[in-house]
């Protein structure tokens, strides 16, 4: 299992450095740029070319990796230039990422609470009102778009009602006292209980939306799934063998039924990014999502490059926690 | 040991939090900030919405409107603007500066003004702010844009630069030089770049001590806390939850402001925005769609219209489609163009079609010259005589960006399109995204044929609009591929330098006119207004043309 365990570290260093230089190679080639981006319609061919030069922009792509690369080995991630610029690009990363992670957490959780039960409750139910419903109610979260949802459930809930805030991860109103920038957990820890409520209060509608497109998967997965192996010899032998429903249905159905499950949960990890993107911006939510929205448009390289690299190395994590998890609902896995 | 695999990630949870909060304690003084408690006798808080984050808050590295509005507070220069309009009025100074040849300016200073750290606002301040801007190290020169922009160099290449020196005669009087007359000095003080700062607190931040790092720049501390003499001074930035918190500076020298506090929550998104002032948790924000002008109005919001201090415009180069080197060609364009229709139907109540190159505001606009009138007719025998019916037009519009006098490029660009199509014109549409090719496309080496932009103006002066366009030989309507791009670049330099604001004028028009009639570099289409909207309970707030609005007036009703 260590072996196992370390031999994906070593992938994740080569993923990382094969990203690294396609990712800086990708940013540049596209069209625009940060001069561009500072100077706007104010930009003359001199002040251009002076600050292409500044930046260091002038010089050939390799030079230019290879400074980069030799920077970033000396642990320097590079300056902003367009979102905070003269910021460090890992700050800004760092400050923005407990957000990103509170956010994506929440809808995870959200997802998989609601998905397995549901999933698993609809296949045992097969071709009743329930499982129709629940069907209808998954494919309705992965076809409406996430910033539509994002707009009704802001219409109804903050707008109409004001039961919660429309945007943004706290009230501007409350002098929140910061200590890891997970703002709810800062509230409970600093016992600014009006902070972490609010912040908790932000929380809810991002994720809810955030949540409808991993729950849809999960909620799909697990039906299907549970279905397949209630068919199987070995649970038609568990009841034959006499035992209670209690231990085929927890031991033989769900343990064997979740295994694609997990799969599919470390998958959907990687898509939350993706959504956060737009959950992110349409929620004013200043995750990593917003901030990627933002360097994009701004062509900041350096925070650009850091995000996306810190995605790509998160993404292998998680799916190394999966693989791991696989290893523990799995026997069979272990012993290879 | 199953019961113990489920507990063990709460257990720890518990652990951790308990030890974080062994060593995290609240920040919060007694009275639990400055909330709802002991609020409504005073001026209370007023939270704006505005669409982007600052840069940073020193004002003399910054170039964008986001940060200057926060700045703007903070920071007084030595001359400002008047209240709702693009006026020049003394600042800091007492009155106008006054000089004899154009070149020698004398500033006679406020003498109770104070920075917000204590130091004595005076003179030598003031040439110490001076010198710090003209001082800078090759990284400072790349990032001070507005100085380049206003005085051309820095003091590594003093002979190209319009600043010359300063000096401080008295305490009260502060002498500034620059190198030749241009009515770009003094009135370019007024820019919210050229603040002034505390020279102790700039000595002490090292506020010159701008480095370059990899591909970016590296801003000292000083940046994120610059102190200044302004109504409002920086409480915090709290960049997690995108909000700047600006306090009252009780120690002001003016009329003191009336709010406590000044929120500005950062809020991209322009329809959150709006639902986040329904919602009732923003007093105000700034750019509203127009489309939702009318909307706001009906629930009760007030709608502050900014004068109009910009022009959108059709940009031709003719060294791409050589065609639109014949003045005929680019006539018929400009009267294939439905302007008033433009106008009614894609932009904003109170916008107007444009004449000239300047919007009617700016000193040196030509009255006598009329909207080039819609006549299909006459494009096409124009083209016709010019041997261009059918030509092929490479026409662009940029995606993901609204502007101040573009609300909605789009829908400006199809209309525009239309009347060029109607007159045989073959359009090739271009959509490119703003910084994703478009402002490339049309920069001197763009590809463009045609594209429309525009430009919200700085101060009042037609240089910063004639002079911005057309002077430089590398500019971005190519006059200098035309026989006339000299004499027409060579005529604003000298209308620049005349002292005499009448005689400067005067010269102004007559190039108006000479470009309208006899270059045609480009057509002028419009200027806009772009509005700001507040809540019903929010008064004292005065649009400016040139988004400089002064918060410090604004009261608010509980």
């Amino acid at each position: 299992m260590l072996r196992f365990i370390l031999r994906r570290l070593i992938q994740m260093v080569g993923v990382a450095i094969v990203l690294s230089f396609l990712l800086f190679v990708w940013l540049r080639s596209l069209p625009g740029g940060t001069v561009s981006a500072i100077l706007g319609e104010r930009a003359t061919p001199e002040t251009r070319a002076a600050l292409t030069k500044a930046l260091g922009l002038d010089e050939p792509i390799w030079v230019q990796y290879g400074s980069y690369a030799k920077r970033l080995l000396a642990g320097d991630f590079g300056v902003s230039t367009g979102v905070l610029p003269g910021t460090d690009a890992l700050d800004i990363f760092l400050t923005r990422f407990p957000a990103t992670l509170e956010l994506s957490t929440l809808a995870i959780l959200i997802a998989v609470s609601s998905a397995i039960p549901l999933g698993y409750l609809a296949a045992r139910r097969r071709a009743t009102w329930f499982d129709n419903l629940s069907i209808l109610a998954s494919l309705v979260g992965v076809a409406v778009p996430v910033f539509f949802l994002a707009f009704l459930l802001k219409y109804y809930f903050a707008i109409e009602n004001n039961w919660l805030p429309v945007s943004g991860r706290q009230s501007s109103s409350i002098d929140a006292t910061r200590v890891t920038g997970f703002f709810v957990l800062d509230g409970i820890i600093t016992q600014e209980w009006d902070a972490a409520w609010d912040a908790l209060k932000h929380l809810i509608l991002p994720a809810i939306a955030l949540a409808t497109i991993p729950f849809a998967v999960i909620f799909r997965i697990t039906r299907a799934s549970v279905l397949d192996v209630m068919e199987e010899d070995f649970v038609r032998t568990a009841r034959s063998k006499g035992l209670t429903q209690r231990v085929i249905r927890g031991r033989h159905i769900l343990r064997n039924a979740l295994l694609p499950v997990v799969t599919i949960i470390g998958l959907q990890v990687g898509g939350l990014f993706a959504g956060a993107v737009l959950t992110e911006t349409v929620f004013n939510f200043g995750g990593i999502g917003e901030a990627l929205a933002n360097a994009f448009t701004l062509r900041d390289y350096s925070v650009l490059q850091v995000i996306i690299l810190a995605a790509a190395i998160t993404y292998v994590i998680v799916n190394l926690l999966v693989d791991i998890a696989y290893a523990i609902i799995d026997p069979r896995i272990r012993t290879r | 040991m199953r019961q113990f695999r489920k507990a063990a990630p709460v257990a720890l949870l518990a652990v951790a939090s308990l030890a974080l909060s062994a060593c995290a304690q609240s920040d919060r003084t007694d009275g639990g900030g400055s909330g709802a408690s002991g609020a409504a006798a005073s001026g209370g808080t007023m939270t704006f919405g505005a669409a982007g984050a600052p840069k940073l808050f020193d004002p003399f590295y910054a170039t964008d409107g986001e940060t200057f509005r926060i700045t703007r507070q903070m920071f007084e220069g030595l001359l400002t603007d008047k209240p709702g309009t693009a006026e020049v009025v003394p600042g800091l100074a007492a009155e106008m500066p006054t000089s004899e040849d154009g070149k020698v300016w004398t500033f006679k200073l406020r003498t109770n003004v104070k920075f917000t750290d204590g130091t004595d606002f005076n003179a030598e301040a003031v040439c110490k702010n001076f010198e710090r801007m003209y001082d800078q190290s090759k990284a400072g020169e790349s990032a001070a844009q507005y100085w380049t922009y206003t005085m051309g160099t820095f003091k590594s290449d003093a002979a190209k630069s319009l600043y010359k020196g300063c000096e401080a005669v008295d305490p009260a009087t502060a002498k500034i030089s620059v190198n030749t007359t241009t009515s770009k000095f003094p009135v370019m003080v007024s820019l919210a770049a050229f603040g002034m700062q505390s020279p102790t607190a700039m000595d002490k931040g090292k506020a010159n001590d701008v480095k370059a790092q990899g591909e970016g720049f590296i801003f000292p501390a000083y940046a994120q806390n610059p102190v200044g003499t302004g109504p409002f001074k920086l409480e915090k930035y709290d960049a997690a939850n995108k909000t700047v918190t600006l306090s009252r500076n009780d120690t002001y020298w003016g009329e003191k402001a009336k709010l406590d506090k000044l929120i500005f929550k950062i809020i991209p998104d322009e329809s959150t925005r709006r639902q986040e002032l329904q919602a009732g948790s923003i007093d105000g924000y700034d750019l509203p769609n127009p489309v939702d002008w009318k909307g706001l109005k009906d629930a009760g919001d007030q709608l502050l219209v900014r004068p109009a201090f910009n022009i959108l415009y059709m940009g031709l180069n003719p060294e791409k489609n050589p065609k639109l080197k014949d003045l005929r060609v680019r006539q018929a364009l400009d009267m294939a163009i439905n302007r008033d229709q433009m106008v009614k139907t894609q932009l904003p109540e109170g916008a107007t079609a444009a004449s000239q190159f300047m919007p009617d505001t700016v000193k040196g606009y030509n009255t006598n010259i009329k909207v080039t009138a819609y006549d299909p007719a006459k494009a096409k025998a124009l083209l016709a005589a010019a041997g261009a019916s059918g030509m092929t037009l490479n026409f662009a519009y940029p995606t993901e960006v609204t502007r101040p006098y573009m609300p909605n490029p789009q829908k400006i660009f199809e209309a525009l399109r239309a009347n060029i199509e109607a007159v045989g014109i073959k359009v090739n549409v271009i959509a490119k995204p703003w910084n994703g090719g478009y402002l490339d496309g049309i920069s001197p080496n763009g590809a463009f044929d045609a594209w429309i932009i525009g430009w919200t103006g700085d101060y009042d002066a037609a240089d910063n609009f004639l002079g911005t366009f057309f002077t430089s030989p590398k500019n971005d309507f190519h006059t200098f591929a035309m026989p006339w791009g000299k004499t027409l670049s060579d005529s604003l330099t000298a209308a620049d330098a005349i002292v005499d604001q009448g005689q400067r004028d005067a010269a102004y028009e007559k190039i108006a006119s000479q470009i309208q009639d006899e270059y045609l570099p480009g057509l002028p289409l419009s200027s806009s207004p772009p509005a700001l909207v507040v809540g019903p309970k929010v008064k004292g707030l005065v649009a400016s043309p040139l988004t400089a609005e002064d918060f410090s007036t604004v009261t608010i009703s509980k």
